[in-house]
């Protein structure tokens, strides 16, 4: 396996349903994440969203991991509301529109990290303010070492994924500064954040995907 | 935790068909609530929403002298920029349609969504940030909006109804944000339908200080105390952000979970409290009105008033949450 492996549409949807999956395994974990620091719908939302999504891939299948990305993100933005839906869901759109086929690791890192850039944006959350980029800014540079390092497909993904995973577990001693959490104040502190520990499972769904 | 639903995943969805069977001033479509008899005309639209679970905020206030489309989501979550562009398209009158949103990253985000998605409709928003728990800085997302918002929503729907163009009833609606302000203490917490037990765990000796309406925890944890005491440290909050004075709109909210007996002891203390600076308790609101589930406590919200609105707050009103003068 070397870095010229491309990844098919299969792979994406792939993706997307591990995703699903975790988040479904998850589900309850991750309101009580919220339930401290938020208003305890962070699982349910995701998981109704992520069931959204398969069920859209299902009923139109894409042709392109381009159609992947942007039917996720739509069906994200257009059917989950509160604030994860548009977040997740411009990651997705931004991401499927910065994408190229065929899609190598080096065309995956370079579109992901526009979608990170995306989130930010639209979020106005940079890295530490405890939020989804805090998982999520880490994965994308941690593909990004692996492109210029030339590392496998497969090992990116699983460097992503600990990033992401080390990321998300380096929110508990923060303060929360965007989102519901940050009316907490200190008392955000002590807690994961509930869209960083989510943003970790679509990472730790990318390293299952098969190329 | 027994809750009269049917299941979890429908009690949105059936609550608004008891509102729809109950009340034919409104119709329901594709989980939007509106007025029976479509746009007027001519009028400014204002359209609202956000979580279920804070009624009668916002459904409970579509009609006359209020809203004319209101768009719930799913328990404690914003709703979807669909729902928002259906509600903004079919309530222009031709004199465009005001966003009121209530200041959370979620509602902010898919009322930005839709008003960018709408075409030929010409869309202002204004932002409800009144609850002083939260500090207004870099560090939070703003302050969140909680109670002024039944009062933007009252005020910049007499304006709308007198045919005053779009600018002017968002501007007014920003006013009344810029002159209210909210604190709000929990006794207990809330049950969502999903989760089936309470968000966080109170004990009956304390009580959570600077809450928002979604269940989550304030800004902190403090004894027990009377109401005159509880009623104190909210004055004392609002007071220290804006000074009161003159005449003054002053509304004792129900979390939900609150006997209205109770609302009225805490409302005495509020009054007294006003009447110690001098100020004046001009009109006034007593009940549940802006909620947070079955969420045991109260929050203050007080309007500088001036003379126009004022006359604004008086004029007719005909929704199924609020009545008076027609």
């Amino acid at each position: 396996m070397d870095t010229m492996d491309t990844l098919d549409t299969a792979c994406f949807v792939a993706w997307f349903e591990e995703a699903a999956r975790l988040v479904r395994r998850d589900r309850d974990r991750l309101t009580e994440l919220d339930a401290a620091i938020g208003d305890a719908d962070h699982g349910t939302n995701l998981d109704r969203g992520l069931t959204e999504v398969i069920k859209a891939l299902a009923e139109s299948p894409p042709d392109t991991p381009v159609q992947v990305l942007t039917s996720a993100g739509a069906t994200l933005i257009r059917r989950v509301g509160g604030a994860s839906g548009p977040l997740y869901g411009s990651v997705f759109r931004q991401m499927g529109k910065a994408l190229r086929a065929p899609v190598t690791l080096a065309g995956f890192s370079a579109a992901f990290e526009e979608g990170v850039v995306a989130l930010e944006r639209l979020g106005k959350a940079a890295l530490g303010d405890k939020t989804m980029v805090d998982a999520l800014a880490p994965a994308s540079r941690a593909l990004a070492l692996a492109v210029r390092d030339g590392v496998g497909v497969r090992e990116a993904f699983e460097q992503a994924a600990r990033a992401a995973a080390e990321g998300a577990q380096a929110t508990i001693p923060l303060q929360a500064r965007k989102g519901r959490a940050s009316y907490l104040g200190e008392r955000s502190i002590g807690h994961e954040d509930p869209g960083a520990a989510s943003a970790a499972l679509f990472m730790a769904a990318l390293a299952t995907v098969a190329v | 935790m027994k809750k009269l639903i049917n299941t979890a995943d429908s009690v949105v969805e059936d609550a608004l068909n008891g509102m729809a069977a109950a009340h034919p001033s409104l119709r329901i479509r594709d989980q939007v609530v509106y007025r029976a008899e479509g746009p007027r005309p001519g009028k400014v639209g204002l359209v609202s929403g956000g979580g279920s679970g804070h009624e009668p905020l916002h459904a409970g206030f579509v009609g006359y002298g209020m809203l004319d489309a209101a768009c719930p989501g799913e328990i404690f979550t914003s709703p979807v920029p669909d729902q928002i562009i259906d509600a903004t398209k079919a309530v222009d009158g031709g004199a465009g349609v005001l966003h009121i949103v209530k200041n959370y990253t979620g509602d902010v985000l898919n009322f930005e969504m839709a008003a960018e998605l709408v075409e030929d409709v010409e869309v202002a928003s204004v932002l409800v940030d009144d609850d002083v728990a939260v500090q207004d800085s870099l560090y939070t997302a703003g302050r969140r909006g909680t109670g002024a918002t039944l009062f933007v929503e009252k005020i910049a729907g007499a304006l709308a109804e007198e045919g005053a163009p779009l600018g002017e009833v968002a501007r007014v609606a920003g006013e009344v944000d810029e002159r209210s302000r909210s604190f709000g203490i929990a006794l207990t917490s809330c049950t969502t339908p999903h989760a089936g037990k309470p968000t966080f765990d109170l004990p009956e000796t304390d009580v959570e200080l600077g809450i928002g309406i979604h269940g989550e925890p304030g800004r902190r944890r403090a004894p027990m105390v009377s109401a005159r005491e509880l009623a104190g440290i909210a004055m004392e909050a609002i007071h220290g952000d804006m000074p009161l004075h003159g005449d003054l709109l002053v509304m004792v909210n129900g979390m939900g979970g609150t006997p209205l007996m109770e609302l009225y002891v805490v409302f005495a203390e509020v009054a007294a409290f006003v009447k110690g600076k001098g100020a004046r308790v001009s009109r006034s609101l007593v009940g549940n009105y802006v909620t947070s589930l079955d969420m045991q406590g109260f929050s203050v919200t007080i309007c500088l008033l001036d003379d126009a609105l004022t006359r604004l707050w008086d004029a007719p009103v005909e929704t199924p949450g609020l009545r008076w003068g027609r």
